[in-house]
């Protein structure tokens, strides 16, 4: 898959080849110095004494995998955890596909989607529509309704939408990370994905109509408020108005 | 301004304009008999005492909102493509219900502040009403006679937190009908008939077309006038009763010491109802409430993250959450424990336990007196220390009704979270009780010690021979007397175990009197009694003997500033 990779370099394809053979190495030895004490040293997992995985086979998980766990700074893992957390990048962008390319070499898995496949801001109406009927069918249960995230067992959860590029949703989508499934393009189109991404940059970017938001927390949020801010407020206004008697001028002969 | 500078009411120039007027209605309906009583009618002055008028006005607010939702909104579950103003629902296929809340929300104007004016009102009401209702339980307001008015208020609670629900569901988005489903399932655990209930209240099967119709009759119509049935019914009983008040000087148990309804109690009760009104409407405007346009319109097979009912449903949510996964399959039907038991068992016990309150106590403590006069919180330790394990027993349903959004926002465990609320269901309140218990007689100890030794004057004193001591100086008779005010703890000698005619109980009836003894000593044990008037001569005496306690601080002194020269009243 280094290929598809390789397909969006410019230059002539001799160079191409040159230049993607120079960057599998680097992406290699970038590999063998910070992947592979988990993953093997040829991305082929370690399997711990009692069966289960130290670090999974990383054979056809293709460069979307990459580019979203390493992009979006998850791998490498600063520690052992339920789930590894989103955090700033430890990689540049070149080092990012570098590794990629690497990783895409090991066996056939998703590629990094290309900027036609994420045009979300050239979608009509009706097409966000629909991005969000997929939304909710297949994304709200866990991410919210608004993106916000939910909670998963186990201390695992799903992470916020919140200002993850267009890129990393989707790869997320073709890839399935963590606790996410995986929705292949037979489920849902690259086009329905475009929609999905649509839909929830508008509804995140749109103001928040009606006030200050809860972030997308529902009415828990909404039962804090009116206890802390509302009885809460009423309550200084009784003590006032029960402070003060009946007198129009205070202290007037004092 | 003395007395006689004041003129009087009918020498005014409003009085003499405004006597024509008044003469016509009093000649036709003859308000002024009426009104000469209700008028001059006097209220306590307490901030707490506001707490039910928060309520009261946000029905009003309630109805008014409510009013102006009605003429746009469309209780109709029929099938409809949307093509409002709202960009992300463009073409939707959703019900007639949840299109016209977004047309209320995003075409109609000032329908989006008027809607959540609405909602925050509602919020506030059920919460004002449970703070009021907490008011009335830890000052012991609600002994005798007034035990009707509790029952009243219990059921307004109820009624409440129905008509709520009901408002909730009625947009038909994606959050409301999680609600409706949360219900459902609540409905078809009843063992047996609960089937039957579901098909007879949706009209065939979940969702159904007719919830939503029926939904709107009971809550624009129905509940609202049980409500103001009721409201009317609470009041009038308050005026029946009269006001209880704070124990202090000049109050006793025969008297309502305060201003009257005009002018004093009606200016500041109608001023708050303009504050509640305006800070709702502030609110309003400021804080969203339930954006039902993310959520999107309502599809069975859909839910987001986070959903929840609003507040006051949540302890039912999380007694849910928390339940573990009892169910049987028995006789050809399955037995939902896992949702009969938190759902409507815990449903049905919060109000079965507060409804029978009053009367518990009544058996317990055997008094039949009249009660006025409230009782601080201390000077009742038991029943306060009980009221402190119901709220955190509430409170930790509550919370577990939010554990997946404490569990994202703290970065917890959710099934920790779960665990931690499933003990502490148990042992919580029981912490509570014993801990508040402590803090109730501890108080009233320092309050004993007060009256007896009276108050630390910050004066420090130095002796002779070097030893230093705090000059303490006799509280207010005022103070003493507010202090003091509170009935004796009752005398705890063997009950009689004899009926009324003075033969030996048996059987039966004995053991009941010998529990109910045991009961009472519980109820009772460990109070701290308030000091008698022996034990106040024994410490005047101290004080006038006691070389370095001066009386002659008298009662001008108020203690020492910073620099310890004796501030005056």
């Amino acid at each position: 898959m280094g290929g598809v990779y390789a397909a969006f370099q410019p230059g002539s394809p001799a160079t191409a080849a040159a230049d993607d053979s120079r960057t599998v190495e680097a992406g290699r030895e970038l590999f063998l110095v910070g992947c592979a004490s988990c993953h093997g040293e040829n991305g082929e997992g370690i399997t711990t004494k009692d069966g289960n995985n130290y670090g999974p086979s990383l054979v056809g998980v293709g460069a979307a995998a990459v580019d979203f766990q390493v992009g979006t700074g998850r791998m490498p893992m600063a520690q052992l955890a339920p789930q590894a957390p989103r955090k700033a990048p430890v990689y540049t962008d070149e080092e990012i596909s570098q590794l990629a390319a690497y990783v895409a070499t090991l066996g056939a898995g998703p590629s990094i989607p290309s900027e036609d496949v994420l045009d979300w801001q050239n979608a009509t109406p009706e097409e966000i529509a629909e991005g969000g009927e997929f939304f909710r069918t297949n994304c709200t249960a866990c991410h919210n309704s608004v993106g916000a995230g939910g909670a998963l067992p186990s201390g695992r959860y799903a992470p916020s939408l919140e200002g993850v590029t267009a890129a990393h949703i989707y790869e997320a989508m073709v890839t399935g990370p963590q606790q996410m499934p995986v929705f292949s393009d037979d489920v849902l189109t690259p086009e329905d994905k475009r929609n999905i991404i649509a839909y929830v940059k508008t509804v995140q970017d749109q103001p928040n109509y009606g006030g200050l938001g809860g972030g997308g927390l529902g009415p828990v949020v909404d039962g804090l408020i009116v206890w802390v801010i509302g009885i809460g407020g009423l309550i200084v206004f009784a003590i006032w108005i029960g402070a003060h008697g009946a007198r129009s001028k205070k202290k007037a002969n004092a | 301004m003395s007395a006689e500078d004041t003129p009087r009411v009918e020498d005014t120039g409003f009085a003499k304009k405004a006597a024509g007027p008044v003469k016509w209605i009093d000649e036709r309906v003859g308000g002024a008999s009426l009104s000469k009583g209700l008028i001059r009618k006097v209220f306590p002055d307490h901030w707490s005492f506001l707490l039910g008028e928060i309520a009261l006005y946000s029905f009003i607010v309630l109805l008014l909102s409510g009013t102006f939702l009605t003429l746009w909104f469309q209780p109709s579950m029929a099938e409809m493509h949307y093509h409002g103003s709202y960009a992300p629902l463009q073409g939707v296929e959703m019900s007639q219900a949840y299109a016209s809340t977004l047309d209320i929300s995003f075409d109609i104007r000032g329908g989006l502040l008027v809607r959540q004016i609405h909602h925050w009102a509602a919020a506030l009401f059920i919460a004002a009403m449970m703070a009021h209702m907490l008011r009335v339980f830890f000052t012991g307001a609600y002994r005798k006679p007034r035990e009707v008015n509790w029952l009243i208020g219990v059921g307004l609670l109820g009624l409440g937190l129905v008509e709520g629900f009901a408002g909730y569901s009625l947009p038909d988005d994606l959050l409301s009908g999680t609600g409706l489903r949360f219900v459902d399932g609540l409905i078809r655990s009843i063992p047996i008939v609960g089937s039957y209930i579901e098909f007879f209240l949706f009209g065939g099967e979940f969702p159904g077309n007719e919830i939503i119709p029926r939904l709107y009759m009971a809550h624009i119509l129905l509940i609202p006038a049980l409500i103001l049935g009721l409201i009317a019914a609470h009041m009038l009983l308050l005026v029946y009763h009269k006001h209880t008040q704070w124990p202090g000087a000049g109050r006793t148990n025969e008297n309502v010491v305060g201003y009257p309804v005009l002018p004093v109690y009606a200016a500041k009760a109608g001023g708050f109802f303009f504050i509640v009104f305006g800070f709702t409407a502030f609110m309003s405007a400021i804080i969203q409430i339930n954006p039902i346009w993310v959520y999107g319109p309502y599809n069975p097979s859909e839910v987001t993250a986070g959903s929840q009912p609003d507040w006051y449903m949540g302890f039912a949510e999380g007694a849910v959450r928390i339940m573990p996964n009892w169910e049987w399959s028995f006789l050809n039907y399955t037995w939902s424990w896992n949702v009969f038991i938190p759902a409507v068992g815990g449903l049905t016990s919060l109000f079965v336990i507060l409804a029978a309150w009053p009367f518990v106590e009544r058996w317990i403590t055997g008094d039949d007196r009249e009660h006025h006069l409230l009782v601080r919180p201390r000077n009742a330790p038991t029943r306060t220390a009980l009221g402190a394990a119901g709220v955190t027993a509430y409170g930790v349903l509550w919370a577990a009704g939010g554990n997946d959004i404490i569990a994202t926002q703290f970065h917890l465990d959710i099934f920790a979270i779960t665990w931690v609320f499933r003990i502490g269901f148990f042992v919580f309140p029981v912490l509570a009780y014993i801990i508040t218990k402590r803090i109730c007689i501890g108080l009233q100890r320092a309050d004993a010690e007060r009256v007896l030794h009276g108050y630390e004057t910050g004066v420090l004193e130095r002796t002779p021979d070097g030893s230093y001591s705090e000059r303490h100086a006799p509280l207010d008779v005022n103070r003493q007397y507010a202090l003091t005010n509170h009935a004796r703890l009752p005398e705890l000698t063997e009950t009689p175990l004899v009926d009324e005619n003075g033969v030996e109980l048996t059987g039966k009836a004995r053991r009941k009197a010998k529990r109910r003894d045991k009961v009472r000593r519980w109820y009772y044990a460990g109070a701290h009694d308030k000091p008698t008037t022996h034990d106040v001569d024994h410490a005047l005496e101290h004080f006038a003997g006691h070389e370095g306690h001066p009386v002659e601080l008298g009662q001008e002194f108020a203690g020492v500033s910073e620099t310890g020269v004796p501030k005056q009243h």
